[in-house]
């Protein structure tokens, strides 16, 4: 008999190994290099271009001129038909953003290779970031002010103090107006609303008995009303004031194609030379875009600006969820595997529960809008707010009935996760604890749950991640485009779970797809798409290192 | 049928088993238990694997319970109480009746807080009640010396040895009046069990113990009486030099010599 040398490499599974080794590596690549993408697209957008200035060829030799950055360049493969002169190298063409969108009409533009006589970088070029029609680009010429004579950019010590200056005061005004305007005014009409409501349940309830105490009542109402009106009067005023100030001193530029244009200063955010900026300049300019980002609200249609109410709402609405989902799913994860008797009803119930978790998440925004909008949210507005309606309170979405609509989503989850973690507590520490003289649920609470707790923490991690990241089911429940207020603010009661709110994913959504200027929009949804990913990612980070602490304490035993 | 020695000790009886029955579903584990179990006495249950032992042992306690549709029939008796009256709490039953398990069970908590665990649960707070608890159960079971200065540590991170005795101090804190202990040396190498038999030995002067273990040389180092058990019936009980010198059933000494298991 001749022994079989060969290795049998079927039965050794030999290219199993290798084939799941390809599927985890393709897996990980594939996430890897999304990731890459999005940061390396979310990161750019904040980083200060250069910007060119673009002599185009022509006949006479008199082309003509663009200023802009290049956005980016890409072989016109795809327009080739266009094209006969010639068939070998492709095309290449050049993406410029030029911003200036009120006099040239378009921001973007594309411009063949082959056409660029020439660029250059000019250092006098100036970028304006404004409050209307995104950027503006172009070389300084003069500053002109009301009754006072127009600095040219030759005195340039007295130009660059004087634009300085404008700018920042321009903004403080803008800061001043937007003080009262929001906040001032904003409250006088809160608190006009709750008189106008008292008046009007004070003439309900007593038009036929009008004793004497409501009638002063009544007088007193109208007369704070009155003081009111007179502030709210003031405030306008003073507003208005501050707005007719804000018109006088321009800007003017000189425009690639030879146009003269003047800027409102007021219109101005920030400006800078970005041919003039150092490494360290651009650097810096970049931690400063990337906070403003942050830290603002957005503007014109959310296509320019920041996005802290998204951020902020989104952060709000994940907590919240989050507080609420643990406990419920803890509490019946407990029951289920602790209490109930385990049979095929259990058995049933948890085969449901996984299955929850798989039902789209559109399908648990149509069952929030239908049972928490409009039953749980009609019935309290017709209990506790009859005197609002038809305005709705709690009868329309809000970052309550969002936030229970996801807990009810990502519930499933923390099910699961917790029941596991129960049952990873051995039987024999169980008898340990009830042959103490433990009670059940003291044995749940003393040392089954402390010893889950990094399981059940694995949960709220899932969980999070999952509601954080969901948008569907929040357009119908409470997320909206643009909301005037954050959800937690100064004015009584300061945590507004009635309000509608902003969402970085919906933020997301209504660019991409709903924003009039795409083209514009792309950056920023780069941006955001980078935030929203980082923010789940410090949710779930923040939770993590909690668990690992509990870990540590549950095998060190110090709780 | 058992026989009772006619000179036996004077200490008065703490359980009596009578006509005790046990069954897991339709499967009867016990039949018809008949033990008188003396007070401040070690209580050897010796038999083969599978025969009821820890059936017995656990029923004590009503640590069986646990077990779903579980049933039994008969009485068991402590202090001329039944435990199964209705009046009777499982729970002060449970800590009049302490227990140590076949493998060791510390919480996963610091040693301290394993030894309080009981009074705990008992809403016993005041700090120096709890540390005279302590440091009282931790030298009854002989480990005060080597964990006086770790009471804050993590209970898992001591050896075998001293977890089973820290279990005991766990269970003689609550001050039970009897200690079950299910095969507490069967995971232990000989010194660690030397050290438990030799602890047993002292405990012995203020707990009854019921000790339930698979090695003859233990049953006979360290009980006073024995009972033998052999497919779920009480086969013979006696004292332990008696039963293991002069067994009065054939059974048992088949047992005893190693001539069947
Ligand atoms: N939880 C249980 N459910 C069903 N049967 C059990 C259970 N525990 C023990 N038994 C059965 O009861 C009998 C006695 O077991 P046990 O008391 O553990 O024996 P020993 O401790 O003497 O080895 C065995 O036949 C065993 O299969
Ligand atoms: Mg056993």
């Amino acid at each position: 008999m001749r022994l079989k040398k060969q290795k049998n490499s079927q039965a050794s599974g030999e290219p199993m190994v290798w084939m799941t080794a390809m599927g985890l590596s393709m897996g990980v690549l594939m996430i890897l290099g999304l990731l890459a993408l999005i940061f390396y697209k979310g990161l750019e957008v904040f980083w200060p271009k250069h910007v060119a200035e673009i002599h185009l060829k022509s006949e006479d030799g008199n082309g003509e001129r663009l200023l802009g950055e290049i956005i980016l360049q890409r072989d016109r493969s795809s327009h080739k038909s266009s094209n006969e002169n010639d068939e070998g190298s492709p095309l290449r063409e050049t993406q410029i953003f030029m911003g200036n969108k009120e006099v040239l009409g378009q921001a973007f533009r594309f411009v063949e290779q082959d056409k660029i006589k020439k660029t250059s970088y000019p250092e006098s070029v100036i970028k304006l970031e404004r409050r209307e029609y995104g950027n503006a680009m172009g070389f300084p010429q003069a500053i002109y002010q009301a009754d006072q004579e127009l600095i040219p950019l030759k005195k340039t010590e007295l130009f660059e103090k004087t634009l300085h200056q404008l700018v920042k005061t321009y903004n403080a005004r803008w800061e001043e107006i937007r003080h009262i305007e929001k906040d001032q005014i904003g409250k006088i009409n809160y608190e006009m609303e709750e008189l106008e409501l008292e008046k009007k349940q004070l003439e309900e309830q007593n038009t036929a008995a009008k004793n004497a105490q409501a009638k002063n009542r009544l007088q007193e109402l109208e007369s704070s009303q009155k003081t009111l009106q007179e502030k709210y009067q003031k405030l306008a005023d003073q507003a208005k004031k501050l707005r007719e100030a804000q018109q006088g001193a321009q800007l003017e530029i000189l425009l690639a194609n030879g146009q003269s244009h003047k800027i409102e200063v007021s219109q101005i955010l920030e400006y800078y030379y970005p041919n003039q900026l150092s490494t360290w300049g651009r650097v810096g300019m970049f931690f400063h875009k990337i906070w403003l980002f942050l830290s603002q609200e957005p503007r014109e249609a959310n296509t320019e600006g920041g996005v802290f109410p998204a951020f902020f709402g989104t952060l709000v609405m994940t907590l919240l969820m989050t507080i609420v989902v643990v406990p419920f799913g803890v509490m019946a994860a407990i029951y289920l595997k602790e209490y109930a008797k385990q049979g095929p009803l259990v058995r049933t119930v948890r085969i449901a529960v996984n299955n929850l978790a798989g039902v789209p998440s559109i399908v648990f925004g149509v069952f929030g809008m239908g049972f928490f909008v409009y039953m749980v949210g009609g019935t309290i507005d017709q209990l506790f707010f009859s005197n609002k309606l038809p305005t709705p309170t709690f009868g329309t979405g809000g970052l309550l009935w969002a936030s229970l609509t996801l807990a009810l989503m990502t519930v499933p989850v923390v099910i699961v996760a917790t029941e596991e973690a129960l049952g990873a507590v051995s039987q024999n520490i169980r008898e340990g604890a009830l042959g103490c003289g433990a009670s059940k649920w003291q044995m749940i609470q003393k040392i089954i749950l402390p010893a889950s707790a990094p399981g059940i923490l694995t949960g709220a991690i899932l969980a999070m991640a999952r509601g954080a990241g969901e948008v569907a089911p929040l357009m119908l429940v409470g997320v909206v485009k643009l909301a005037p207020t954050l959800p937690i603010n100064s004015t009584f009661p300061y945590i507004h779970l009635d309000q509608k709110f902003m969402h970085l994913g919906f933020h997301i959504y209504d660019l991409g797809f709903q924003s009039p200027d795409s083209e514009a929009a792309k950056p920023i949804v780069f941006a955001t798409t980078l935030l929203l990913i980082l923010l789940v990612l410090v949710l779930n980070l923040g939770a993590i290192i909690l668990r690992e602490r509990l870990r540590k304490k549950y095998a060190s035993g110090k709780f | 049928m058992p026989v009772e020695n006619s000179n036996q000790k004077l200490n008065p009886t703490i359980i009596q088993i009578e006509n005790f029955s046990f069954f897991y579903g339709k499967n009867q584990a016990l039949f018809d238990i008949d033990l008188s179990i003396p007070e401040k006495e070690v209580t050897a249950l010796i038999g083969p694997s599978g025969c009821g032992k820890s059936t017995l042992l656990r029923s004590i306690n009503r640590m069986n319970d646990l077990v779903d549709e579980s049933n039994h029939r008969g009485r068991i008796l402590i202090q001329d109480q039944d435990i199964h009256d209705t009046q009777l709490e499982v729970i002060s039953l449970r800590k009049r009746v302490g227990m140590v398990f076949q493998k060791s069970n510390p919480f996963p908590k610091s040693i301290y807080e394993n030894v309080v665990f009981g009074l705990r649960i008992a809403g016993k707070t005041n700090k120096n009640d709890l540390d005279e608890v302590v440091e009282r159960s931790l030298k009854a079971s002989a480990l005060w010396d080597e964990v006086k200065d770790r009471l804050k540590d993590s209970a898992l991170g001591l050896s075998g040895g001293q977890m089973q005795r820290l279990c005991i101090a766990r269970a003689i804190a609550n001050q039970p009046e009897v200690l079950l202990m299910d095969e507490p040396c069967s995971a232990l190498d000989p010194v660690a069990t030397a050290k438990i038999e030799s602890l047993i030995h002292e405990l012995k002067k203020n707990y009854t113990i019921v000790i339930v273990t698979h090695n003859m040389q233990q049953a006979s180092r360290v009980s006073d009486r024995t009972a033998f058990l052999y497919m779920g019936k009480l086969i013979e009980y006696d004292e332990t030099e008696t039963l293991f010198t002069n067994p009065k059933q054939q059974q048992t000494e088949d047992y005893i010599t190693g001539r069947f298991g």
